[in-house]
């Protein structure tokens, strides 16, 4: 799944000293107060933290959507400080699968249509941009419903076609948002497994929540509290140490 | 994002809310239609007067004696000395770029034909005249200046008048009472048709000579001749030659240097650029309602595009997060805008058209639909699109990702 060769050196997500502060009228807000972590190839990441904490800033920063206020953030090794508007979209459509917890399908689009999305503004165009949808959402189980509109799937094939959408640019990293939030328990560890699957075929994965449940699908955790993070452990025996 | 791809996202985009999209064109429809309507009943009528003044002829002058614009205490037309046979030999010979000049006196008649009769216009005119007006025969022929010099009693009748007086039958050979006095018939006009309300084919022509004797009445001269029609060759300037003729009967009719004309001259160019006159105020009028229906159309997209661009706020957000760059989302709406406009334009020309087809046909006007009027009411409607689209697209393009993908 991952580009070979000397690329496996650099890590997809290099944040060395990160803040971003807001003004909020007179009153400045530090969101982010001095983060520095690395998240390599293949690793399976979930960034946990109460609302407030600075996950959500963390979480746009990774996926390119917003940049530090100072320090470096490097995405599969450029400096997305650097990037202007264009160049940022440029870097989110190749190198960032986004997932989100309401899916943000298209409605009235088939299935098909909705992966193929990101590929109409990828540059340059591949060449048979219904084959690569395809492909991906077989990958996802859903190769028989490529016709159907969102309306017609149940929440879990939404968010299926939501990660066909996610991988068919062929991404460096798949960055989820809450991707259980919005499914219940039976459908969201369906959704998790998927998760599991991709990683164990060599995408990288982020995963941003708040359920410890969700987190503990992960291989490594990132706790985040009042702007810094307060926690970076692999996720092996995490469920176990919280019940004790 | 290719132009396809944008057109393509546009359609579906529309078509999710038809009625709304086409509830919001209804300016536009409105606005191109009336203008087509409007354009094509006014292109008709001066198609009509075009051709009209065309089979009149636009080479020709026609002198009055008399000043028709009368000013102070001048007298009416007719008042200044007539003209004569000798004005009309002067301009013959003194006058550069005449083709044919011809004499020529008119009066109403009375004709009897068996038991038909018929009022007519009677012209009494030299043999020139069928030069000076180029008018061809459908049947027979036109007296000559021997004929005429001689007051042969022959006379050539209009269209309307065989038709009148003879119904389908060929009238040559025979003869009919013109105020009682018998001239036999040599010849027919062809039909040249309606002209300024007036049916050109309804008239009898005779030789000058002729009518001059015996068919005007008293004249003040023994040569007097009514009016002078000219021909001027199509290479020479029109108004030159007026001017020329001007000065030349000035001249002969010893009109002081600073005093006004006892004759006019009247040209068919000046009825022309009056014409053309009105119809440039008329275009303007007809530009503008179509300008200011243009602009409230403009208006109805753009504030139904506003709509859309907050309705779809998250969407945008999706495309941006998904790689989106501005001037994709900026294309996006605007190619959105433009679609809308164009297809407004083609539903208000589809609409002016039929309804300009209707009306013709019902109340029987000529319709002319300019090939350039569609092509700039359709170029007008995507300029609508353009410019009022451009304000919701730029401030969609503009949106900041993540605060349109937390949009509610």
């Amino acid at each position: 799944m991952s580009d070979a060769g000397a690329s496996m050196k650099v890590p997809v997500v290099a944040a060395r000293d990160l803040t971003k502060t807001y003004q909020l009228g007179e009153q400045a807000v530090h969101a982010l107060r001095g983060v520095s972590f690395e998240i390599q190839r293949g690793e399976f990441v979930a960034i946990m933290g109460p609302s407030g904490s600075g996950k959500s800033t963390l979480m746009n920063m990774i996926g390119a959507l917003d940049v530090p206020t100072s320090g470096q953030l490097k995405i599969d090794g450029v400096d997305i400080g650097t990037l202007d508007r264009d160049q940022l979209a440029g870097l989110r459509n190749h190198t960032i699968g986004f997932v989100f917890q309401q899916f943000n399908l298209l409605a009235r689009t088939s299935a098909l249509d909705n992966v193929k999305l990101p590929l109409t503004y990828a540059m340059p165009r591949p060449a048979d941009p219904d084959a690569l949808a395809r492909i991906r959402l077989e990958q996802v189980g859903l190769g028989a419903r490529m016709d159907h509109v969102p309306s017609q799937l149940s929440g879990g094939q939404q968010q299926r076609v939501a990660i066909a959408r996610a991988l068919v640019n062929n991404p460096s990293l798949i960055l989820a948002d809450e991707p259980t939030g919005a499914l219940d328990s039976q459908t969201s560890l369906e959704i998790l497994n998927l998760f599991k699957t991709l990683n164990a075929q060599g995408m990288t994965v982020i995963m941003v929540t708040h359920e410890l449940d969700v987190a503990s699908h992960a291989k490594r955790l990132l706790r985040v509290r009042d702007g810094q993070i307060v926690e970076d452990r692999p996720v092996h025996g995490l469920l176990e140490e919280a019940a004790t | 994002m290719s132009l396809l791809e944008f057109l393509r996202t546009a359609m579906i985009a529309l078509r999710r809310n038809v009625l709304r999209s086409v509830l919001t064109t209804l300016g536009i429809i409105i606005g191109v239609g009336s203008v087509i309507v409007m354009s094509a009943i006014g292109g008709g009528a001066s198609r009509q007067i075009e051709q009209q003044i065309a089979s009149l002829g636009t080479n020709q002058l026609t002198i009055f004696p008399g000043s028709m614009n009368v000013g102070g205490r001048q007298g009416g037309f007719g008042s200044a000395p007539p003209l004569t046979e000798k004005d009309l030999r002067a301009i013959r010979e003194r006058v550069d770029g005449v083709v044919a000049v011809a004499g020529n006196m008119n009066n109403s008649a009375t004709l009897v034909a068996g038991s038909s009769n018929w009022v007519t216009q009677v012209q009494g005119s030299s043999a020139e005249i069928v030069d000076v007006r180029e008018w061809p025969l459908s049947s027979g022929r036109f007296y000559d200046a021997i004929e005429a010099a001689a007051r042969r009693k022959v006379v050539v009748i209009g269209s309307t008048v065989a038709r009148e007086l003879f119904g389908g039958a060929d009238p040559v050979g025979t003869t009919i009472r013109v105020n009682n006095v018998p001239f036999e018939i040599i010849g027919v006009l062809q039909s040249k048709g309606q002209a300024g309300g007036r049916d050109q084919d309804d008239v009898i022509y005779v030789p000058l000579q002729t009518a001059r004797s015996r068919l005007m009445g008293r004249v003040r001269v023994p040569d007097e001749v009514g009016q002078i029609q000219v021909r001027v060759d199509d290479t020479h300037d029109l108004a030159e030659v007026q001017a020329d003729l001007e000065r030349v009967l000035r001249e002969r009719r010893r009109v002081a240097a600073n005093a006004q004309d006892n004759f006019a001259v009247r040209n068919f160019a000046d009825i022309l650029a009056t014409r053309s006159a009105t119809q440039r105020t008329l275009g303007l009028l007809l530009a503008s309602a179509a300008a200011i229906s243009l602009i409230v159309g403009g208006i109805g997209i753009m504030n139904i595009m506003l709509v859309s661009v907050t309705e779809r706020t998250r969407e945008i957000g999706l495309r941006m997060a998904i790689g989106a760059r501005g001037g994709d989302i900026l294309g996006q709406f605007l190619t959105e805008a433009v679609l809308l406009c164009l297809a407004g334009g083609f539903i208000g020309l589809t609409l002016g058209v039929a309804i300009s087809v209707v009306v013709g046909k019902l109340l029987g006007w000529p319709v002319f639909i300019s090939p350039g009027i569609v092509l700039l009411s359709i170029l007008a409607s995507a300029a609508v699109g353009v410019v009022f689209g451009y304000v919701p697209a730029r401030r969609a393009s503009q949106l900041n990702p993540i605060e349109a993908l937390r949009y509610e």
